[in-house]
C-alpha cells in the first residue's frame, strides 16, 4: 500500500517539523507582554482550529461532488477528512482550556469560539455516528454526503455568531481585514506552524484513506462500478 | 410495453441481478419463479424505478404513472379507513378512486373501516385495490397471493386475467409455481440473479412447469 | 408540486388527529419539561425573568426533536414510502409535504406550551405576543426543515430515536441562541427592531436550510 507508507512518512516529517515549531516558538520568538508564556500555545491552538474548520468544509465539498459523481473515492476522502477534523477539534478543545486557565482564570469558558469548536466536534461525532449506524455501503455514502453538506453549510453560521457575540476570546489577530497586528517573528512562527498543520492534515487523511481502502477489501474498489 | 435490457445490480458482494433481459408486449403476463434470495424483488423494484440499476436499463411505456405495484408490505396507512387510503393514493395520481374496484374485491362493506382493524387477507385485498386505483397499464406483483384465502385468490386470479385481456402488461413474481402458472403467457425461472429459463408457457400446466422449474433451478 | 405536498401533509395530519397519542404525549412531555425547570432552579437565587427565554426555548427544542421522527416513521410502517416514491410525485413535493406536516405539528405543540409557560412562570407574554410569534415562527421553520431532512435518514438506521437528537441538536443550537436573544429583548420590553440582527440571522438560516434540505432530500430516498 503505497499511500499508507507515504502517509506515514509524511506524518513523521510533520511531527518532526512540529517539534521544530516549538523550538522556534519557545527559543526564538519573543514572549507576549500581557499573556506571558501561556501565549505560546497559540501556535498550536490556532492552526488546529483553522484545520478543524477547514476539514469540515472539505467534507462538505467532497460530499457535494459525491452526490453528483457517485465516485466512492470522494466518499472515502470525506470520511478521512471528518476523522482528521475530529482530532484537530479535539486538539483545540484541549489546548483551549490549557491556555484559558492562566489567562481567564478558568479551565472552561463558554466563550463563543471555544463553544463553537465544541459544536464542530459534535458535528463530526454525529457524522461518524451516522456512518456507523447504516449497514448498506451505498446508503451510508448517500446519508453521510447529505449530512456532510449540511455540516459545511452550518460552518458560516457558526462563524457569524463568533463575530456577533460578546466574547472573552481574543479577537482574530491574523485573519482580519486590516494588516496583521502581530510582530513579524511571531507571525513567521505562526505561519510555519500553519504549514506544518496543513502537512499533518494531508498526511493523516492519506493514511486514513488508505486504511478505508484496506478495510473495504479487494472488492471495495470496483463495488460501485 | 415493458423492456428490460441487461439489468445488473449488486448489494455489496451479493449479485441480485446479473444480466437480466426480457420484453413484454401489451396483454402478456410474465411469471417469474425462483427461490428466496434469487433477486425477484430486486428485479421488480428496478423495473418499477425504485432502484436505479448499476447496469442496463428498464423501460416502461408511460413511465412511473403507468405502473401499479403490489409489494411485500401493503403500503397502506393503518390509521386511515379503506376509502381514505384509496382516496389518498388516487390523489397522488390526480384521479378519484372508483367504488367499482371496491365492489369487485368484496371490500364495499369494509369501506369505512380502519385498515388496522382488518384481517390480513382483507388488507391484502385493499393493497390490490390500491395498486389498481389509477388504472395502471403495467402491473408489477410481488407475491400478491400472500394472505389471501382460496376464494379470494381465485377471485384475484380472475381479476388479473381480465386485466391481461384488456391489454395490461403484468410481471408476477412468486416462489410458488402452483399460484402463478395459470395466469402466465410467459414463464421465467430465476436463480442467483439470472434468468436460467425464459420461454412462452405454450399451454403447459402447473405440473409441467413445476417439473421444468425443479430441473432448471436444481440442475442448471 | 404544492398540490401533492399539501395532500401528503393533510394525510399526515389526518392520521395524527385520528390517533392523537403522539400529540398528547408531546403535550404532556412539554408540561413535564416546564415542571422540571420550575424545580430545577433556586427561586430565591435566580429570577424567573432572567431564565424565562431559556426555559421557553429549551422546552420547544426538546418537544420538537421528539416529534420529528414521527413523520417518516409513519411511512415505514407498511412500506408506504415505496408507494410514495413510485407515484408520479416529485421528491421535492414529498419533502415539502412532510415539512408542512411537521411544522403544523410542532406549531401545535408550541401553541400548547406557550400559555402554560406564561402561566407557570408568570411571564407577561400577551403584550409581546405578535412579535414573539414571529420569532418563534422564524426559528421553528429553520430547525424543522433540517430535522425533517435528517429524520428521513435516521428512521432507517438503528437507534433512530437517539441518533436524530445527536445529529440535529448542533444544527438547532445556532437558531436557538438567536431566538433566545431576540426573546430576551422582547421580554425586557425592548422593541423588536433592537433584535434585528438576530432576526436577520434566523431568516438567513431558514432560507439556506430550507433550500438545502429541499435539494438534498432526493439523495435520502433514491437508491
Amino acid at each position: 500500500m503505497k499511500l499508507l507508507v507515504a502517509g506515514r512518512w509524511l506524518t513523521a516529517l510533520g511531527l518532526l517539523l512540529l517539534a521544530g515549531v516549538y523550538v522556534r516558538a519557545l527559543a526564538f520568538t519573543p514572549v507576549e507582554r500581557t499573556q506571558g508564556l501561556a501565549q505560546k500555545i497559540f501556535y498550536l491552538h490556532v492552526p488546529a482550529a483553522i484545520w478543524a474548520e477547514g476539514a469540515m468544509l472539505l467534507v462538505g465539498l467532497a460530499s457535494a461532488f459525491y452526490l453528483f459523481l457517485k465516485d466512492p473515492r470522494l466518499d472515502r476522502f470525506a470520511e478521512a477528512s471528518a476523522e482528521v477534523g475530529t482530532i484537530f477539534a479535539a486538539i483545540v478543545l484541549t489546548t483551549g482550556p490549557i491556555w484559558g486557565k492562566p489567562i481567564w482564570g478558568t479551565w472552561w469558558s463558554w466563550d463563543a469560539r471555544l463553544t463553537f469548536t465544541l459544536f464542530l466536534f459534535l458535528l463530526y461525532a454525529g457524522y461518524l455516528l451516522l456512518r456507523g449506524a447504516v449497514a448498506d455501503p451505498g446508503t451510508r455514502r448517500r446519508y453521510a454526503a447529505v449530512l456532510g453538506i449540511c455540516g459545511a453549510c452550518l460552518v458560516p453560521f457558526i462563524h457569524f455568531s463568533v463575530y456577533l457575540f460578546r466574547t472573552l476570546h481574543p479577537m482574530p489577530i491574523i485573519l482580519k481585514p486590516s494588516a496583521p497586528s502581530l510582530p513579524g517573528s511571531m507571525l513567521a512562527t505562526w505561519l510555519f506552524s500553519l504549514i506544518v498543520f496543513t502537512l499533518l492534515y494531508v498526511a493523516f487523511v492519506m493514511q486514513r484513506y488508505a486504511l478505508a481502502l484496506l478495510r473495504e477489501g479487494p472488492a471495495g474498489g470496483e463495488r460501485h462500478a | 410495453m415493458l423492456r428490460a435490457e441487461g439489468l445488473r445490480h449488486a448489494f455489496g458482494p451479493v449479485r441480485a441481478l446479473d444480466d437480466v433481459s426480457f420484453t413484454l408486449q401489451d396483454g402478456q403476463t410474465l411469471a417469474v419463479f425462483g427461490p428466496n434470495g434469487a433477486g425477484k424483488t430486486t428485479l421488480l423494484k428496478v423495473v418499477a424505478g425504485l432502484i436505479r440499476p448499476q447496469g442496463g436499463r428498464a423501460r416502461v411505456d408511460g413511465g412511473r404513472r403507468a405502473v401499479g405495484w403490489i409489494g411485500h408490505q401493503p403500503q397502506l396507512y393503518a390509521q386511515l379507513t379503506v376509502w381514505e387510503n384509496l382516496r389518498f393514493w388516487a390523489s397522488l395520481y390526480d384521479v378519484a378512486p372508483s367504488d367499482a374496484i371496491l365492489a369487485r374485491l368484496g371490500l364495499d362493506v369494509h369501506r369505512d373501516r380502519l385498515v388496522r382493524a382488518l384481517s390480513r387477507g382483507l388488507v391484502q385485498r385493499v393493497a390490490i385495490a390500491r395498486a389498481l386505483v389509477h388504472d395502471p397499464r403495467v402491473l408489477l406483483l410481488d407475491e400478491p397471493f400472500t394472505g389471501l384465502d382460496r376464494m379470494a385468490a381465485e377471485e384475484f386470479r380472475k381479476l388479473l386475467a381480465e386485466q391481461a385481456a384488456s391489454g395490461r402488461v403484468t410481471v408476477l413474481v412468486t416462489h410458488n409455481v402452483e399460484e402463478g402458472t395459470e395466469l402466465a403467457t410467459d414463464v421465467a425461472f430465476m436463480r442467483g440473479g439470472r434468468f436460467v429459463y425464459l420461454a412462452p408457457r405454450a399451454g403447459r400446466g402447473a405440473g409441467e412447469i413445476g417439473d421444468a422449474y425443479r430441473r432448471a433451478v436444481a440442475g442448471g | 408540486m404544492l398540490r401533492h405536498a399539501w395532500r401528503i401533509a393533510r394525510k399526515d395530519l389526518l392520521i395524527e388527529f385520528r390517533s392523537r397519542t403522539a400529540i398528547l404525549a408531546v403535550a404532556v412531555f412539554t408540561v413535564l419539561v416546564l415542571l422540571v425547570f420550575n424545580f430545577g432552579r433556586d427561586p430565591t437565587a435566580v429570577a424567573t425573568r432572567d431564565l424565562a427565554p431559556s426555559i421557553l426555548w429549551v422546552t420547544f427544542t426538546f418537544a420538537a426533536v421528539l416529534t420529528l421522527n414521527r413523520a417518516f416513521h409513519l411511512e415505514l410502517e407498511n412500506q408506504a414510502l415505496e408507494g410514495l416514491l413510485l407515484a408520479p410525485v416529485a421528491r421535492g413535493s414529498l419533502y415539502l409535504g412532510k415539512l408542512l406536516a411537521n411544522l403544523a405539528f410542532v406549531t401545535i405543540v408550541e401553541a400548547i406550551g406557550l400559555p402554560l409557560f406564561a402561566l407557570f412562570f408568570n411571564v407577561p407574554v400577551l403584550p409581546v405576543l405578535p412579535s414573539l410569534a414571529g420569532v418563534i415562527a422564524l426559528a421553528t421553520v429553520g430547525f424543522v426543515a433540517v430535522g425533517t431532512l435528517f429524520s428521513a435518514m435516521t428512521v432507517r438506521t438503528r437507534f433512530a430515536e437517539l441518533l436524530l437528537p445527536v445529529l440535529l441538536l448542533p444544527f438547532m443550537i445556532p437558531p436557538l441562541i438567536w431566538a433566545v436573544l431576540a426573546t430576551a429583548a422582547l421580554f425586557a420590553g425592548r422593541p423588536l427592531s433592537e433584535a434585528g440582527g438576530w432576526l436577520r440571522l434566523l431568516g438567513a438560516y431558514d432560507i439556506v436550510f430550507v433550500t438545502l434540505a429541499y435539494l438534498l432530500f432526493p439523495a435520502t430516498v433514491d437508491e
